[in-house]
């Protein structure tokens, strides 16, 4: 049968990389970029999941039927975010009550994809 | 063997089910039902994650001071330990792709070995410490109560989605050693070869799943607002 052998010097480099990811979204977080931290930390991490599913998860070397079924999946998923993300954004909230702090000022968390 | 079971074994290998035209088909079909059910976890965990969202932007205090009640470190560690299992796994699926029997196995025990080492810091160094400063929500354990006087009723939201999201992952993990465990005994028994690994494959394919649900959740919940203001 026809297997997809891959060999074990990309799998080790893909560990490599996930863990100079991993690194680097610590270092980043050392610095101050506002808002745009959790930004920073959900673009590497959207790397990182791209690196597992494409090498480790052989998604690269599978079938186009499989690859639609992950995408669909995806798309699900930014519906769910970016629905309840721009409703809650779009309404009037009233201010947290005594003792729960404040808001945030920027917006927090962006959807992911 | 009688005439009728040697044409039926020439006809085709034991693992190759009737109703696939060939292996081929057969894995085609596994890998595919395997991410089907891999596509209602995203959703399952998607759905937590909005939540987690919407909820960190209304009270952004809390979950900002929350996470910094949290020590990155063993955060960090824990993604370390859990990205290797995902090498080690890799690499067993290749063994059973070549049908290295010792080598799948070496390397289904050692990833069970990591991710034991990785609930075995979260429980040692995270959820024993937090359950001592009472920072476990709610009214669980008698006695060891939400200090809510001290940390204020938004942190406590987060440390709700802080065990709910990490206990869901660790429940997920524990899930998984079972599947190895069972792997492993297959493997030992002979049960597969280059021809027939499937079992092995889509358990990889789980596996590395919840690899990256940690993914995601170490940045959210340990790194907020960053370390630089500690």
């Amino acid at each position: 049968m026809s297997v997809h052998v891959v060999p074990v010097r990309t799998y080790v480099t893909i560990f490599l990389l996930l863990m100079v990811f991993t690194a680097t979204t610590v270092w980043v977080a050392t610095i101050d970029l506002g808002p745009f931290n959790t930004l920073v930390a959900l673009t590497i991490a959207v790397i990182k999941m791209l690196l597992v599913i494409l090498f480790f998860m052989h998604v690269r070397s599978s079938s186009a039927l499989t690859k639609t079924f992950i995408l669909a999946g995806f798309f699900w998923l930014l519906l769910l975010m970016a629905f309840t993300l721009t409703d809650e954004g779009s309404r009037n909230l009233p201010p947290p009550p005594d003792g729960w702090g404040s808001a945030t000022v920027a917006p927090a968390a962006p959807a992911k994809p | 063997m009688t005439d009728a079971a040697a044409t039926h074994a020439a006809e085709h290998p034991p693992y190759l089910a009737h109703h696939f035209t060939d292996i081929e088909q057969q894995n085609e079909a596994g890998t595919l039902g395997m991410w089907l059910f891999l596509v209602t976890e995203i959703m399952f965990f998607g759905g937590l994650f909005a939540a987690y969202a919407i909820y960190r932007y209304m009270y952004f205090d809390g979950f900002y001071k929350g996470s910094h009640l949290l020590d990155w470190h063993y955060g960090a560690a824990n993604t370390a330990v859990l990205i290797g299992s995902s090498l080690t796994m890799a690499l067993a699926v290749r063994a059973a792709q070549l049908g290295q029997r010792k080598a799948l196995i070496a390397f289904l025990l050692l990833t069970m070995l990591l991710g034991i080492a990785f609930l075995g810091i979260k429980l040692t160094f995270e959820w024993s410490n937090d359950y001592r400063e009472h920072l476990i929500p709610g009214h669980l354990f008698p006695g060891m109560e939400f200090d809510t006087i001290k940390h204020g009723p938004a942190v406590q939201l987060f440390f709700c989605f802080y065990f709910f999201m990490t206990g869901l992952h660790a429940l997920h993990m524990i899930v998984g050693l079972g599947i190895m465990a069972v792997l492993v005994w297959m493997a030992a028994r002979g049960r597969f070869d280059a021809g027939y690994f499937a079992p092995v494959e889509v358990s990889g394919l789980y596996w590395h799943f919840v690899d990256i649900v940690w993914i995601f959740l170490f940045p959210l919940l340990y790194l907020i607002g960053g370390t630089y203001k500690q």
